[in-house]
């Protein structure tokens, strides 16, 4: 639809570095107006450099850009917004203790006053099919609905290019669906969409050019419609990628007693703007691999805090081969063989300042009998993480370096290698892959299946719905701190997923 | 006990509770900017200490306050150089500054004990002072005073009416996302801190200028501690603020008075009544629902664009 248009933005030879990153190099592409742009790569391939640099946050060192044909050297994202850049954040840049119209007026100019703010998000959250209460507290807003109040504010000031930053990350199939019909019928109305994803089939659903960037540069220019998403994962990756693979099903799996067994798992939220569990009920036989999807913020952090023991709960809410566990704290799990990787890497599963043999013995110590009449056992602390090093492949000097220091892929093979390492019976991971290249993701899944083979029982929690696909015997999904009836994986359809997950949240397709 | 008169104890407790409302409400725009001072109690005794030398000096109340303000505010912009320039940890940087302050007020009041500063006289409402009890309690006043009350409502309305208030707390609810918008985070917080300074400044002239009125070391006495607990207790609303104030001074007031009759409660019970009593009713007012979130998101968090 784009071919005959003529052309909005232009960059020549973009260069970024900061210190010991070359974050951009030489970087040309262009868009055209009422066209749906990709910019595909890898987690630190560049893209989010580069659109900041569009949006006035960063400053190119080398190179230039054209907006309409003029220089365009934004020096805020104020300017950048004038000359009629509009920007959704991957990270949301949204404010939780605002309601939905402060957190619009806050992303414009030159706001009306609040009353007549709300009246025109009203009206625009209509004409594209994206319901919103402006006076609602952003807080309580789901993911997807959050982002529907990052669309409008950039809708409420007319751009003429929506820059997309993996918008759907965190959406439902069937509000992904939505979301495609809204960016069609914008790009439909000639606004250029640039569009940041590394998930091929979407677009090749959705865009009409895709730039590539792979470690900074441009590696290629493609039409996602006419390239297969192996071509585009190849482009993208730099070699070919394996997918991983299981030996065979540990003996009995499906028969067996389960491993882990949650029965009516009720509790309030300790978490600010949390959500609490409502009657969660699951099992989890030797050898099977449980996969729990869900938008992010229905339940899963808590689910992750009550199965840890960090949040405690009626003891036979969880049992563990037959042993109630549920008032137990997290220690005195992990003495029977439960171990959990939370989600956030830095923070919550390893500390940032301290050592990987220090983050080693923070969770080993009991399994591995680290800790002898109080006092730390260095030498095995040690030899653990540079078990855990070989064994996971972690690229680290050495074991003394801070965890912080280290990517994050690999710390997290560091932090999964370090639980799947104490060869345990429970395995529970949220968000195994979470923002992690796609080497060590497959490393790390394959990880997990090996673990599965050999008897362990597994619940695997994620966002990303191709992963569980791939790994999980079993499938069920959180939705408002409630869990579906898990069901086998082979044979659920997109729609079924999405269903189990929430279906659209209310949001209906727009109808103007 | 019956010689206490009601309106002469609330007209009272309105003067005493001005040098911990001023600060509280400065420090609360600071912490709404998501900038945790704790040195408070530093910038309130060098607005005492700034505020009495020029007042002395220049045989003007109006002109120790404002000294009062500027000793405050440049206490506080050393705290800004620490923790925006130098990202250096609030907390610590914030209970140095009123170590800092203690020392060098002390320093800088070598030579001024025993002096009378100026008088601030009671503005002349003419005729309505005699209007029974209001009169005493509403028209009795020096306009610092009437000063303060302005300050409540003005601080409440820019921090629920004005775009530069909704900017404000949008920065101290997440600097990352207020960044991104390209709000200038540093400026804002720089400007919130100066604020906060002046008010505590003044807040602590008005001790060493009116309340006490000479100069001592140590003048403040933990004001500034208390207007630091009466912000998170007032869960960072300015009314509330205005509450705890007084209720603190009402306290201050009240036991005095019973000291003064001769009361039977051994004065050293009186003496921790009013800070006991204010940190119990906040606590209780802030308890219950919602109280998790009042608190600026940001609150303590340094921040660093990288560009």
């Amino acid at each position: 639809m784009s071919a005959d248009q003529p052309i909005l933005f232009i960059a020549e030879g973009i260069g970024k570095s900061y210190p010991g990153v070359r974050a951009n190099d030489d970087v040309n592409f262009a868009i055209k107006r009422g066209e749906i742009h990709a910019l595909l790569g890898e987690n630190g391939a560049g893209k989010s450099t580069l659109v900041k640099m569009i949006y006035g946050l960063v400053k190119p060192d080398q190179g230039h850009m054209e907006w309409l044909g003029a220089p365009f050297a934004p020096a805020d994202p104020a300017r950048a917004r004038a000359a009629g850049v509009g920007m959704v954040f991957q990270h949301f840049s949204l404010f939780e203790a605002l309601n939905v119209a402060e957190n619009v007026a806050l992303g414009m100019e030159n706001p009306p006053r609040l009353a007549q703010l709300s009246a025109k998000i009203s009206k625009v959250s209509a004409d594209y099919g994206l319901p919103l209460d402006p006076a609602r507290r952003v807080g309580d807003l789901s993911a997807g609905e959050r982002q529907r109040v990052e669309i409008i504010r950039c809708l409420l000031q007319s751009p003429k290019l929506l820059i997309m930053d993996e918008p759907t990350s965190v959406l439902t199939p069937q509000e992904v669906e939505i979301l495609f019909k809204t960016l069609r019928q914008l790009a439909a109305e000639g606004t250029a969409i640039l569009y940041i994803s590394h998930k091929l089939e979407e677009i090749r659903v959705l865009c009409d050019r895709a730039t590539i960037l792979r470690r900074g540069k441009v590696v290629a220019t493609a039409y996602p419609a006419k390239t297969t998403a192996r071509e585009m994962a190849e482009l993208m990756v730099g070699s070919a990628l394996a997918s991983p693979a299981r030996a065979g099903k540990a003996q009995g799996a499906a028969q067996g007693a389960p491993a882990l067994e949650v029965r009516g798992l009720s509790a309030p939220s300790p978490i600010p703007f949390g959500t609490s569990l409502k009657d969660i009920s699951f099992a989890v036989a030797k050898g099977e691999v449980l996969g729990i999807a869900g938008v992010a913020g229905n339940g899963q952090d808590e689910l992750v805090l009550a199965l840890s023991g960090e949040m405690a709960c009626a003891a036979d809410m969880i049992r563990a081969k037959g042993e109630s566990i549920g008032a137990m704290g997290p220690n005195a799990r992990r003495a029977r063989g439960f171990v959990v990787a939370p989600e956030d890497r830095l923070g919550h599963a390893a500390a940032p300042d301290m050592s990987l043999v220090e983050n080693a013995f923070l969770t080993g110590a009991v399994q591995r009998k680290l800790a002898r009449r109080g006092f730390v056992h260095w030498a095995g602390a040690k030899a653990f993480a540079e078990e855990i090093i070989a064994a996971f492949d972690v690229r680290t000097p050495s074991s003394d370096v801070a965890a912080r220091a280290l990517s994050g892929g690999n710390l997290q093979k560091f932090v999964i290698g370090r639980e799947l390492r104490q060869s345990p019976d429970v395995i529970v991971i949220n968000q195994p892959t979470w923002g992690v290249d796609a080497a060590a993701a497959a490393f790390i899944r394959q990880a997990i299946l090996t673990c599965a083979e050999g008897g362990a029982a597994v619940v695997v929690i994620s966002q990303d719905l191709d992963e569980l696909m791939e790994i999980s015997d079993n499938f069920a999904a959180l939705n408002e701190g409630r869990l579906s009836v898990p069901r086998p994986r082979a044979g659920l359809t997109m729609e079924e997923i999405g269903l189990m997950m929430g279906g659209a949240h209310g949001m209906e397709v727009a109808h103007v | 006990m019956g010689d206490i008169n009601l309106s002469v104890l609330i007209a009272s407790l309105m003067v005493a509770s001005v040098p911990i409302l001023l600060a509280a409400l400065g420090e609360m725009v600071t912490e709404k900017a998501g900038v945790l001072n704790l040195g408070v109690e530093g910038m309130m005794i060098m607005g005492a200490i700034c505020g009495f030398i020029a007042a002395v000096g220049t045989g003007s109340p109006l002109a120790g306050f404002i000294a009062g303000a500027a000793g405050g505010a440049g206490l506080s912009l050393l705290f800004a150089l620490l923790t925006l320039g130098f990202l250096a940890n609030q907390v610590a940087t914030g209970l140095a500054l009123t170590l800092f302050g203690l020392g060098l007020s002390a320093l800088m009041g070598q030579g001024y004990t025993g002096i009378k500063p100026p008088a601030t006289v009671e503005i002349d409402f003419g005729t309505l002072t005699d209007i029974p009890f209001l009169g005493r309690v509403l028209f009795s006043h020096d306009w610092v005073v009437y000063f303060s009350l302005f300050m409540v409502a003005a601080v409440w309305w820019f921090i629920t009416r004005t775009r530069a208030g909704l900017v404000l707390r949008a920065v101290g609810e997440s600097a990352e996302a207020a960044h991104a918008l390209g709000y200038k985070v540093a400026r804002i917080r720089l400007a919130a801190i100066a604020f906060g300074g002046a008010m505590a400044g003044m807040g602590g002239a008005y001790i060493s200028l009116i309340r006490v009125p000479q100069w001592t070391d140590g003048i403040t006495a933990g004001a500034g501690w208390i207007a630091l607990a009466i912000v998170v207790f007032a869960s960072w609303r300015p009314v509330r603020v205005l509450v705890g104030a007084y209720l603190f001074g009402g306290i201050t007031v009240l036991q005095l008075n019973l000291q003064a009759a001769g009361s039977s409660i051994p004065v050293e019970y009186l003496s921790m009544a009013p800070y006991l009593v204010t940190i119990v009713v906040l606590v209780a007012i802030s308890a219950g629902k919602g109280r998790k979130t009042d608190a600026p998101a940001a609150l303590g968090q340094n921040f660093h664009s990288v560009r």
